[in-house]
């Protein structure tokens, strides 16, 4: 058993060596994220500050990798875990909270970071826990379900997070004296030093004994069962790990913008990190990165510069409809026909993970499954 | 007694309205085991045909009934056809190449449908609420009983037709050479081919029916509010489906129970509780039945093949 998995193992750091497209791929993302700041000054792109945002839902998606991707528990709800670790450090340290002024002692950034994590993880548990018996497009809505009723809970409950007002002024961190305040390249380091923590661990999880487990619990949970998983556990552990990742997230970025409100963490940001997740690559943790970047810069900075070429060329040519055309009023259509379209072409992502992609288009290599495709599928009217 | 009686009616007739969207989402589950994201935003899309037809005749309280009674139709049936055509158009190129996929592929796909549906809806009618053509007065039909609850022309019709169409499903169903073709389809794909039965036009059928039923519920909605918006497809589309599991997914009598449960627990909730927890209330209802009795009320384990 032992050197079955030394092979595994070696044969992973192999196959990451062996695979050019992944190593370039993790090559120049380290390289650009380091140098970013530097690369964005030199050309004058003026976009440190919308990087921030961007890097802070690559990292939620790596969440959600966790969950949908390793132990394959669509989850619908994530952004209700960002919210609970937002309004987790906003309720302990904004002075606009009623509770600040009743705690014995006065929290700072750190301490509520570490908290968050602990109280997202519990709220992984307590989601996961009924869930345990439903199958996955169940468990999807349940998810939906508790997505819906969390910004509800924050939204309703004014007497201490008020409302839709928000809560401001929440605690932002200090690293040996140096303070973060609104420093956007502080910030932007601060994110991506996150970002080699969660991407290490979460590389270093996948591997572990757990996280083979969440693949085979993924592929067949009644098999994994028979082999001596504790389905229960590794469930949880899937819903615990991905939460609490999200909700370190949510404390920074509440902590960055200094402010959280329950508007931000609606179905369409659960819905936007799935179609990251899906586009780059369930699973893989550099295709996750990808996907995040793709949708991510294109949501927040090439669909204004887009449609500001698309407007000026409609212009120069004089057709009407070009020179109106917003692509950031189509985001929500944008990520929706790109989960369509992966599902329809390219289920396993740009960068599939092998495992995944073999699972996913396991009705085209199953000889029995094969039959019934031509069966049903469109190629084939029924005999 | 008064208020819980007047907040019965409300929630009845609202209920018929989710009941109608249930269906859809039902008859789909019941065939292909998909649940439907994109049905709430079909019937938002259908809605807006129906306001469309009755803002193009352009019919006010002041015509004359026949008109009037004229205008609804076109209407209904316009709402009826558009939202049928759309879901089968849906199914042919969303879903059908997915059938043979795991599970969460077509579930993905139709999250991604729903989205694009929305993006449709805001570019086609804007993001504010639209105002909804209203031309038959909401009169008390139990005024002349001298009865001191209300109940509105246009609440008491949204009942009749949901009705109507209740029972013309039933036949569709229960009597027809494609109803049984359905029916079989659902029980077992691979027999039912066999047997010589077009699955492909089987489950086109049954898109075809949800969607008409999501047309003739987005007119209803429309008479019943006032108002339409492009997000609240979704909203309603997820207490639908929370109606056709509480019934039991898959079962037809259980959507139509679990439309009306759905439509008196929201009115009692806005009334006795707030209407800004009625959504939390009936979306932890969806979450305790289906972690208590995924089955349904009436839903029985036939259904929960995996």
């Amino acid at each position: 058993m032992a050197s079955m998995v030394t092979t595994y193992n070696t044969r992973l750091r192999q196959q990451l060596h062996d695979d050019p497209t992944t190593s370039i791929v993790v090559t120049l993302l380290a390289v650009g994220a380091l140098f970013y700041p530097l690369i964005d000054r030199a050309l004058g792109w003026n976009t440190v500050g919308t990087m921030f945002p961007i890097v802070a839902f690559i990292l939620l998606a790596l969440g959600l990798n966790i969950v949908v991707g390793f132990a394959g528990l669509l989850d619908l709800g994530y952004a209700a875990f960002f919210a609970i670790g937002a309004y987790t450090v906003a309720i302990l340290t904004s002075p606009s909270s009623p509770v600040v002024d009743k705690l014995p002692f006065t929290l700072n950034f750190w301490g509520a970071l570490v908290l968050a994590f602990f109280v997202t993880a519990l709220f992984g548990v307590i989601l996961g826990a009924p869930t345990l018996r439903l199958r996955g497009d169940y468990l999807a809505i349940v998810t939906l379900g508790f997505g819906e009723i969390v910004p509800a809970v924050f939204r309703n409950a004014d007497q201490i997070t008020r409302g839709e007002q928000g809560l401001n002024a929440i605690a932002k961190p200090t690293i040996f004296g140096m303070k973060f305040g609104n420093d956007i390249v502080r910030w932007y380091y601060l994110l991506i030093a996150t970002g080699f923590l969660i991407i290490f661990v979460a590389r270093r999880m996948r591997d572990s004994r757990l996280g083979r487990a969440w693949m085979a619990m993924r592929e067949d949970e009644i098999a994994a069962s028979a082999m001596g998983i504790n389905l229960v556990m590794t469930k949880l552990s899937a819903f615990a790990m991905g939460a609490s990742f999200s909700g370190l997230v949510g404390v920074m970025y509440a902590s960055r913008f200094s402010y959280a409100a329950p508007s931000s963490f609606e179905f369409s940001t659960s819905v936007l990190l799935l179609a990251m997740v899906i586009l780059g690559g369930l699973g893989n943790i550099w295709g996750v990165i990808l996907g995040g970047l793709l949708l991510g810069t294109f949501d927040r900075i090439l669909s204004i510069r887009i449609t500001g070429w698309i407007n000026s060329l409609g212009e120069t040519i004089g057709v009407g409809f070009l020179e109106t055309v917003n692509l950031s009023r189509l985001r929500f259509g944008i990520f929706g026909l790109t989960l369509v379209l992966m599902m329809l072409w390219r289920p396993e992502g740009i960068l599939p993970n092998e495992r995944r992609r073999a699972e996913l288009r396991a009705d085209t290599t199953d000889g029995e499954t094969a039959a019934d495709d031509t069966l049903y599928g469109e190629r084939g009217a029924p005999v | 007694m008064q208020d819980f009686l007047q907040i019965l009616i409300t929630g009845i007739s609202l209920g018929s309205v989710f009941a109608l969207i249930a269906l859809g989402y039902t008859l789909v589950y019941g065939i292909i085991e998909l649940i439907n994201f994109a049905h709430g935003d079909l019937f938002m899309l259908s809605s807006f045909a129906a306001l469309t037809v009755l803002d193009r005749l352009d019919i006010g309280f002041r015509d004359a009934t026949g008109s009037k009674v004229l205008g609804m139709l076109a209407a209904l049936i316009v709402a009826m056809i558009f939202g049928a055509l759309v879901n089968v158009l849906i199914e042919r190129l969303a879903y059908r190449r997915l059938r043979n996929a795991p599970r969460l592929a077509p579930l993905i796909s139709a999250l991604g449908m729903s989205f694009v549906l929305v993006q449709i809806g805001q570019s086609w009618k804007g993001s504010a609420p639209v105002s909804f053509p209203r031309p038959i007065a909401n009169q008390n039909v139990l005024a002349p009983f001298g009865s001191p609850v209300t109940l509105g022309l246009n609440n008491l019709l949204t009942i009749v037709v949901t009705i109507l169409l209740l029972i013309a499903l039933s036949y569709v169903v229960n009597r027809t050479r494609i109803g049984k073709a359905m029916r079989a389809t659902a029980q077992d794909r691979d027999a039912s081919a066999l047997m010589g039965i077009d699955i492909n036009r089987t489950i086109a059928f049954a898109f075809l029916l949800g969607g008409a039923l999501a047309g003739a519920a987005g007119l209803m909605f429309g008479q019943f509010t006032g108002t339409m918006a492009f997000q609240r497809g979704f909203e309603a589309g997820l207490k639908a489906f929370t109606a056709a599991v509480l019934g039991g997914i898959g079962n037809l009598t259980g959507a139509v129970l679990g439309g009306f449960l759905i439509g008196i627990t929201q009115a009692f909730s806005d009334f006795y509780l707030d209407p800004r927890w009625t959504n939390s209330v009936i979306f932890g209802l969806l979450i305790l039945t289906l972690v208590f009795r995924p089955s349904g009320i009436l839903g029985d384990s036939t259904t929960q093949k995996a």
